[in-house]
């Protein structure tokens, strides 16, 4: 392999993996954390006898499944901070750290995905465990926090889990903000060193390497935990 | 506290499909009812309806002269101090069976819970099995689980769904004389939906008998059965075949079978035609009667035989008869009416139907 040099991964891998990989996950994390709690709050609007409730949060998850993500990415970026400022009656677009920015994004896009399979792990449920709930004087809340989400977070674990490996791949997107997360910091080098082929090559095995694992962790987790009723 | 039970004109809609039509029926303090009916009759509307899951068109439903129920208004289940036993018992999978009883004890303290929790389970004979899941009991354990559960957190109602719907026939007569046995001894006061008539005779003070929407008939199980007040209620209810009689000018019941002491159904006048229901147990083998009847098939049964027998006029009745008196098909036997409460209904046009 003549005119490659790999010794440029070597050289820059503390870097990666310090700086880029970090910022990777810290927003997995946090967008996933956010995006459960946030799509579960919308799988119970959905699913609630409110009719306006159901239709608003039908509305946005529909709204958000059908933009790109890409696109969802610039306009929060480029849009926040306005309506930011008008909500606030500021003159001037209030900051917004490209940080929160895209951790605030990815919540939002996310919680519409999760808020399908939370809907799904609900409905999973049979309608007698809520019967049982309220019959035993628990309230709407306590019903759905002791009873109804717990077996529907443990059911759908492994998908939820799935979508997260998503999630993890499509933050490298925020290299439109020009962010250095993983794939942001090997580009650097890349340019800099003027090695993109073995940069890129790097990077997409380590995607490759940390997706696949985790994939291969949930196929074990799906029959552990297979429903026991 | 036990509660009584009073609902008056009770009517239910699932969107403009009328499901319950002016149902009314009241039970005492720590009484147990069951409402006993065909599927589709909207007995288990009744249930949720009394739970507090379904909206009233018309009516109310008091507990203790309390009313819970009336159109538009209505106490949340989880505020009328009524207990549950689903059909499926709906334990919760991710709970262990100890934690499934406490689950309603909430407001108590740990001590105080724990003591209750075993109680309850000392109370449905399972002490030793409260660190198991419910997927690892069988369905008589699940079930009791589910009684546990909804008494634990001591209610003044206890409402149970077919509640033995999913076990087998031997364990259902089992339990349904322990569940009973259970009720009695907390005092409580329960109403329970099935649509097995032996479980609503083994463990009901009263039934209720619905069709369509509504109760035909509210009583003891024993009057439910030997006195029943619709032609319905004496189909539904037990075995039975109809046999055309005529009211005769001296007030007595005329039928093929001999002349019977007994009430006239309302509307019927002297030389009208009446249908009178015999049940198995009202035809009593006698060879030396002089009614005859012939033997069209017969079904062993251990200690008696169910014979299906053509009278002289080919209508067919059943008679329970012990099984000593064995009798091939097609053999004429005698056999006389022993009637205790002679039950008639006004003649219909084909006493088949």
């Amino acid at each position: 392999m003549g005119g490659f040099d790999f010794d440029v991964i070597e050289r820059s891998v503390g870097y990666l993996f310090r700086e880029g990989m970090t910022f990777t996950l810290t927003l997995t994390g946090m967008a996933a954390l956010g995006g459960i709690v946030f799509g579960t709050l919308l799988a119970m609007m959905r699913l609630s006898s409110f009719r306006v409730l159901a239709i608003v949060a039908t509305g946005y998850v529909n709204l958000m499944r059908s933009i790109p993500l890409l696109l969802v990415i610039f306009w929060f970026y480029f849009l926040v901070p306005y309506i930011g400022a008008w909500m606030t009656g500021s003159s001037q677009p209030i900051q917004v750290g490209a940080f929160a920015s895209s951790v605030i994004t990815f919540t939002m896009f996310e919680a519409a995905y999760y808020s399908e399979i939370m809907r799904a792990g609900i409905q999973s449920i049979p309608r007698g465990q809520v019967s049982a709930g309220y019959a035993l004087g628990l309230d709407y809340w306590q019903t759905m926090g002791r009873i109804v989400l717990p077996q529907a977070f443990r059911n759908m674990i492994p998908i939820l889990l799935t979508q997260t490996i998503i999630l993890f791949q499509d933050t490298s997107l925020v290299y439109v903000l020009s962010i250095t997360d993983f794939l942001g910091a090997a580009s650097k080098i890349a340019q800099r060193d003027g090695r993109l082929v073995e940069m890129y090559l790097f990077a997409a095995l380590v995607y490759f390497v940390i997706s696949f694992s985790l994939s291969v962790v949930v196929k074990r987790l799906q029959q552990k935990i297979a429903i026991v009723r | 506290m036990a509660a009584s039970v009073e609902v008056a004109g009770l009517e239910h809609a699932y969107d403009t499909q009328p499901v319950v039509r002016g149902l009314s029926f009241s039970l005492a303090a720590g009484g147990i009812g069951c409402l006993l009916g065909p599927s589709g009759c909207g007995k288990t509307t009744v249930l949720r309806c009394l739970a507090g899951f379904e909206p009233l068109r018309a009516g109310t439903i008091a507990f203790s002269g309390r009313v819970v129920s009336s159109p538009g208004r209505s106490v949340p289940p989880e505020s009328r101090g009524v207990g549950m036993v689903f059909q499926d018992y709906a334990l919760f999978p991710h709970l262990d069976v100890t934690r499934n009883v406490a689950f309603g004890l909430e407001r108590r303290t740990a001590a105080d819970r724990d003591a209750r929790v075993r109680r309850m389970l000392g109370l449905v004979g399972l002490a030793d099995v409260g660190r198991a899941y419910p997927h690892e009991l069988s369905g008589g354990q699940q079930q009791r689980v589910a009684l546990a559960r909804a008494l634990a957190p001591e209610p003044e109602l206890l409402l149970l769904d077919e509640p033995f719907s999913n076990l087998d026939v031997d364990l259902r007569e089992r339990l349904s004389v322990e569940v009973r046995a259970i009720l009695k001894e907390t005092g409580i006061t329960a109403i329970l939906v099935t649509h097995d008539q032996h479980e609503a005779f083994a463990i009901a003070d009263e039934v209720g008998i619905m069709n369509e929407g509504v109760i035909d008939q509210w009583a003891s199980p024993y009057d439910v059965y030997h006195r029943p007040r619709s032609r319905f209620v004496a189909d539904f209810v037990g075995q039975g075949v109809f046999v055309r009689g005529v009211a005769d000018s001296s007030g007595r019941l005329v039928t093929e079978l001999g002349e019977l002491e007994g009430e006239w159904p309302p509307g019927v006048a002297a030389g009208d035609a009446v249908d009178v229901l015999l049940r198995p147990d009202d035809i009593v083998h006698d060879d030396s009667s002089p009614w005859r009847a012939v033997v069209r098939s017969k079904t062993f049964r251990g200690a008696e035989f169910l014979y299906t027998l053509a009278l002289a006029s080919g209508t067919r009745v059943l008679a329970v008869v012990p099984s000593h008196h064995d009798h091939a098909i097609g053999e004429s036997i005698g056999i006389r009416l022993e009637i205790d409460h002679v039950v008639a209904f006004h003649a219909v046009a084909d006493p088949s139907a």
